[in-house]
Formats: C-alpha cells, structure tokens, sequence
C-alpha cells in the first residue's frame, strides 16, 4: 500500500484493505503487553483537529499515536479560534506552520478532508465529513466481524437505523462490498430512500425483513444533531419500529454478531439487554479501534530517510 | 582477498550440531533457558537448534520469535511499509535466560532491535546470541556467544540463507557477490 491519506472506502481496493486488516491483527498484541508502546514514529507529530464531537474516535486515534510513540496534540472546535471565526484552511495552514506528519479531522462538511489532503504535505486521516465517510470506523468494523466470521465474502450485513445520513454506514457500504459481503439496509423511508441501492446495498423497509437473514447486525445511532423535522414522527415510534430488542435477537441466527458504532441511546436503537447480551460485540469493536488506527498511522506515514543500513538478509 | 564460499546442506547441518552442543555444555538444562528467533530468517534455525538440544538431553528448550519491524531504524525510507511479522514470546521474558538466534550477523543493528523488543515484554535475566553466520561488518557493539560460521565478506556482498521445510539436506548459504569498490 502507498498512499498519503486515508479519506473514505470507495474506491479502496480490496488489497489494501486485506493489508490494513492483517497489520491491525499484528498491532493489537501491542496494547497487550507490559509496555504498550513502541518507537516506530519516535519524532513524529499527529495532530487531531475534531470541529465535532467526539470520545471514542478521538481517544482511539489519540492513543494509537501515542503506541506508536507519535507526540500528539488535540485541537477541537470548542477550545480553538474556530469560535473566533478562523476558516478551516486558515487553521490548517497555521497547523502546516507547525510541521506535522498527520492530521486526523473530523469535520461537519463533507469533503473537508479531501481538500486538505490535496493543499498539504501531510498525512490526512478522515476521521468524519459530515454525512460523507467514517473509514477508520468501517475498518474496525470488518475486522471485528472478519475476526468472528472468519471471511467477509459471501456474508450478510444488515445496517439498520438512519442510513442515509450515516457515515459510518457508507464507509462500511463500500469497504464491505469491496470485500464480497451482501448488505442489507433497513430504515424508515426518510433515512433509508431507495436511491442507496445505487451503492450496492438491499433496501429494505422493516427490520423485520433483514434480521433472518443476517450474519451480522449493525445498528446506527439516531443522530438528533442531524435530524430535522418531518425525518420521524416520535423516538418510541422509531424505537418501536426499528429499535433492536431480545424478541428481535431470538429471531435471528443464535450466533449473529450485533453491533453498534457507538455512542449508544439506549432503549432507541437497542434495548440494553442487547446491547449488554452474548452477541453484542460493541466493546470489541472498541478494541479493535485502536488497533486499526494503529495500523493506518504505520502504513500511511511516509517520510524522509532517517539514515542507518539495513541489515535484514 | 580470501574469501569463503557459502555452505552446502550438510555442512549447514554440521555446524548446527556443534552449536547445539555447545550450547548444551554452556547453558545448562534446557528448562532454565528459551530460544528467541528473530523473524524471518532466525525462527527456523531456533527451532532446529530446539530439535538437537531435545534430542541429546531428552528436553526441549520453549521456543519464541521476535519480529522487529516497528523498532527498525530505517523504517521511513520512503519506502512501502514492510509487512509486521509476529513477536510470540510464550513464557515470562522477567527473570528469563534468554538466547537470541538469528541466521546471519552483520551490521549488528538487527540485534540492536530485537534486544529492544524483548525488553518492552519484560527484563530477562540474561540474554545470549547465537547465529549460523557471521560476516562480519559491525556497525554497533555487538557479538555473538555462539557462532556457526565465520564468513570473510566485501560489505556490498549479499549472503543469503536458505533452509528447506523440512531439512530434507537442500539446505544453503550462498554469497553473492556484490559491486567491487576500487579492487
């Protein structure tokens, strides 16, 4: 793999995402050990930029440098002169100012990254464009599952919720299909229109029609940030109709995977015995996070020789 | 200028038995120490040398590799990333008497590595080296307890080691020659 950032799925090839997966694998023996650290980017600096709220993804990626022995500085929208009415390029050149080798945003436009990546030298990792992509989450998704499923082709996956203005769902849409998996997405019309077909994926309109079939079941949060009116009518409604419950869970296969890319609103998407139960994962998928992180750092910071022979033969 | 040829299957298989000996004399009874192969090229010849200790003494030495791609010291070269390998160290590295094994021994900056990653596992009691060549052009303070084999090398020589699966004798160390600087 060669490539400068990471800024969304579509169009990833299979290969690479095969390699990202496979050093992730490699990476989570390091946060098992005694000292969770080692010193590959020793004198690197990645910056997270978060304009939007964050704890996992942000945690997650914080960490993972700091495994990697990466200095890190966090810059977020509500400590910064974003307030003040600093453009995004304006900050970022400033950031540029400061020599860094990465930068993880998220950011509420879309394709905010992209334009980074192409204005700066540095590394770029999209970390959430508004509605646009969350690949590092899509990937620390296929690893959880490929860990339980053993493969991805030939898979189901059932994305259910707001779909249509999920992140996390398009990155794991095009990761997933990429790698040979069926998905399956479910939700009311207004978050779910058919138009998504046009990615790949099954439309389906009840929960009920996907959780049979489904060898894992992903559901997304109800982002109240990003609803506006007339999307639903009430929360219970929404619950009631696509939230997941035991009844739900004991209709699927008795090993499905159900997962949830957090933060959870409990009692909306998934009822707490679900989400608590034996084919919840969510808490893996943390783990995996971290490892997944560690790995994109590792493959995409590229860099000028720092001197020294080889002497691996 | 002398310079040695590589090393047919059998003498390959010799000097692995006289370091297997030699390690049996120094080292005592194998349970008190482990074999650490450094991956790629060290993890076969450990668990060769794990073979002919079990075989004289009737005991194994537990067996482990380290890979030290993430402690390299030429890791960002610009250069794709190379693919990270597995550090298993299946016993507690605290307290332990340890004996590193790699193929070949050169620059000695490998080394330099894999002494960095066992000690992130824990701090051993000792550890030793031990290596089926050594070609000599040291860049750092390293030397090995136990040597196979002495090999008079230019620097831009490659030496390369190949060991069959299942050490049926095709096994080699060849030297190839590199670009002869003012000779």
């Amino acid at each position: 793999m060669n490539r400068k950032d990471l800024l969304g799925l579509r169009g990833v090839p299979r290969e690479d995402i095969v390699e990202i997966l496979d050093t992730a694998m490699r990476f989570r023996n390091v946060s098992e050990r005694r000292i969770k650290k080692v010193p590959t980017l020793r004198g690197r600096t990645v910056v997270t930029v978060f304009m939007e709220n964050s704890t996992r993804t942000r945690l997650s990626f914080d960490l993972a440098a700091k495994r990697l022995s990466a200095d890190t500085l966090g810059f977020s929208a509500s400590s910064s002169a974003t307030k003040k009415g600093e453009t995004l390029m304006d900050t970022a050149r400033n950031i540029d100012a400061m020599k860094p080798d990465a930068i993880i945003i998220r950011h509420s436009a879309a394709g905010s990254p992209h334009m980074l990546a192409k204005a700066f030298p540095w590394s770029v990792l999209n970390a959430g464009d508004g509605i646009n992509e969350h690949p590092s989450q899509a990937l620390l998704d296929m690893l959880t599952m490929r860990d339980h499923l053993g493969t991805l082709e030939g898979k189901t996956v059932a994305i259910v919720g707001d779909v249509y203005h999920s992140r996390v769902a398009r990155s794991n849409i095009y990761g997933l299909t990429t790698m040979g998996a069926r998905v399956l997405v479910a939700g009311p019309g207004t978050m779910c229109p058919p138009s998504m077909s046009e990615l790949g994926v099954e439309v389906r309109h009840s929960i009920d029609d996907v959780i049979e079939e489904a060898d894992v079941i992903m559901m997304l949060r109800i982002q109240r940030e990003r609803l506006q009116p007339g999307m639903m009518s009430t929360i219970n409604e929404y619950s009631h109709f696509y939230g997941l419950d035991l009844e739900r869970v004991r209709r699927a296969r008795p090993d499905v995977l159900v997962m949830h890319p957090g933060p959870i609103n409990r009692g909306v998407e998934m009822t707490p015995e679900v989400a608590d139960g034996a084919n919840s994962v969510i808490l893996e998928q943390v783990t995996n996070g971290v490892a997944v992180r560690m790995a994109l750092l590792y493959l995409l910071l590229g860099g000028e020789a720092m001197g020294g022979d080889s002497d691996a033969e | 200028m002398t310079r040695t040829t590589g090393m047919n299957g059998v003498e390959v298989g010799r000097t692995l038995d006289r370091l297997a000996t030699e390690m049996i004399e120094q080292l005592g009874i194998p349970t008190d120490y482990s074999l650490v192969g450094i991956v790629t090229g060290g993890r076969p010849i450990a668990e060769r040398l794990a073979d002919r200790i079990e075989h004289s003494t009737g005991v194994r030495p537990a067996t482990g590799t380290v890979d030290i791609t993430l402690y390299r010291d030429d890791l960002y070269t610009g250069l794709e990333k190379p693919v990270l390998g597995e550090t298993k160290l299946p016993f507690k590295v605290s307290g332990q008497d340890i004996v590193l094994v790699d193929d070949v021994l050169f620059t000695g900056r490998t080394v330099r590595a894999a002494l960095d990653v066992i000690n992130d596992y824990g701090r051993p009691r000792s550890v030793k080296l031990a290596v089926l060549v050594d070609r000599g052009h040291r860049e750092l303070p390293i030397t090995a307890d136990f040597t196979g084999r002495l090999l008079m090398t230019e620097k831009t020589d490659k030496v390369e080691v190949r060991l069959s699966e299942d050490e049926a004798g095709d096994d080699q160390v060849l030297v190839i020659p590199g670009e002869r600087g003012g000779q």
